[in-house]
């Protein structure tokens, strides 16, 4: 993130850098889902959960890339 | 904003709160996803957090391209914490999910309005309380350190078996030292969560985590702190900001001591996981 106040700061407000994959657990399955304009099925979890399998299934070495519907 | 501003971006909305004057003076000097300025909209007694952002990194195709690269979505995530993150310590705040995007700040006040029935109870229901993180992980590590240092001692029969043979009953020592290591996890699990829900207000459990990007989450340990292990239980708590500090050392005192288990406490969060989706299909297993 970058912010009018230096990035220190804004960390200091924002707690300590947080792990991605934590954030990520909040930001996609937690929230208030509401319908956006033009962009209204991205608010929707699944489409979000089958974007992020490229990102966030297939790096486990044990359990490869399932194939994208 | 001039016409040909509002046809070339859009609004990035990122929380629901409560209109007040420190609100919006904190809110001004935050900048979000896009880099932008972030103000309230208001509309009554509620507010939502919101920014101009491009239309073209924002309309539909751009976006779900953003999504599935994982610098961006790194990028668009922390942004969007960040905000939210800013505007929590200065009262109830419901995140919303990431990538909420309009037209314009008519319809966020549109939505504001549909939407006040469920924002108003939501907030008095956070007010005051923060978000915990608690994960448990196997260690399996620690308990390959124990395989090592027990049988040398115990048995003393190692160096007569043959090498094939030491390796076989080697190997059974750790895959039997790895099924404990699960079963000890899952009993300090179960004994956390119970310590945990009786100092909290509410729970959710999110999937637990794998992959590359479960690798390097940080955050407050106890049982040693080393990386590696499997994700056993990955759960959201509520809990009153006044025992925010108890929660979070009692959690880590209930995994003390627990050979071949690593907690990990994270937060304090603004309320993400508690701002439910009024569909209940669609939010994460309430337990």
């Amino acid at each position: 993130m970058s912010t009018a106040l230096d990035e220190e700061d804004a960390r200091a407000l924002a707690g300590r850098e947080v792990a991605l994959i934590d954030l990520l657990d909040r930001l996609l399955q937690g929230g208030v889902v509401l319908a956006g304009d033009l962009v209204l099925s991205i608010a929707d979890v699944d489409l979000v959960r089958i974007d992020l399998r490229a990102v966030i299934a297939p790096v486990d070495a044990e359990h490869p890339a399932p194939l994208l519907p | 904003m001039t016409e040909s501003a509002q046809r070339q971006h859009m609004v990035y909305a990122y929380a629901v709160l409560r209109p007040t004057p420190e609100a919006a003076r904190a809110a001004a000097v935050l900048r979000g996803v896009a880099d932008e300025q972030v103000g309230l909209v208001e509309t009554g007694d509620l507010a939502a957090a919101v920014g101009p952002v491009p239309a073209e990194e924002f309309e539909e195709g751009a976006l779900k391209a953003g999504l599935e690269e994982l610098p961006r979505l790194e990028a668009l995530a922390r942004g969007h914490h960040g905000v939210v993150a800013g505007l929590a310590p200065l009262g109830a705040v419901l995140p919303l999910r990431l990538a909420t995007v309009y037209r314009d700040e008519d319809r966020v006040r549109q939505v504001l309005q549909e939407r006040r029935d469920q924002f108003l109870p939501l907030l008095e229901r956070l007010a005051g309380h923060v978000e915990w993180g608690v994960k448990v992980y196997t260690d399996p590590t620690d308990s390959l350190a124990r395989d090592a240092a027990v049988p040398a001692g115990a048995t003393g029969g190692e160096d007569a078996l043959s090498p094939g043979r030491a390796y076989l009953a080697a190997r059974r020592r750790r895959r039997r030292g790895a099924e404990e290591a699960w079963q000890t996890a899952a009993r300090t699990a179960a004994r956390i969560a119970e310590e945990a829900g009786a100092l909290a207000v509410g729970r959710v459990a999110h999937r637990p985590q794998r992959g590359e990007l479960a690798q390097v989450a940080g955050g407050g340990t106890a049982g040693g702190g080393k990386p590696g292990g499997e994700n056993i239980a990955n759960d959201a708590y509520l809990v009153s900001a006044d025992r925010a500090e108890e929660f979070r050392s009692r959690v880590l005192a209930a995994a003390e001591g627990q050979p071949g288990v690593r907690v990990e406490v994270t937060g304090p969060w603004a309320p993400y996981s508690f701002a439910l989706p009024p569909d209940p299909a669609a939010r994460p297993e309430p337990v």
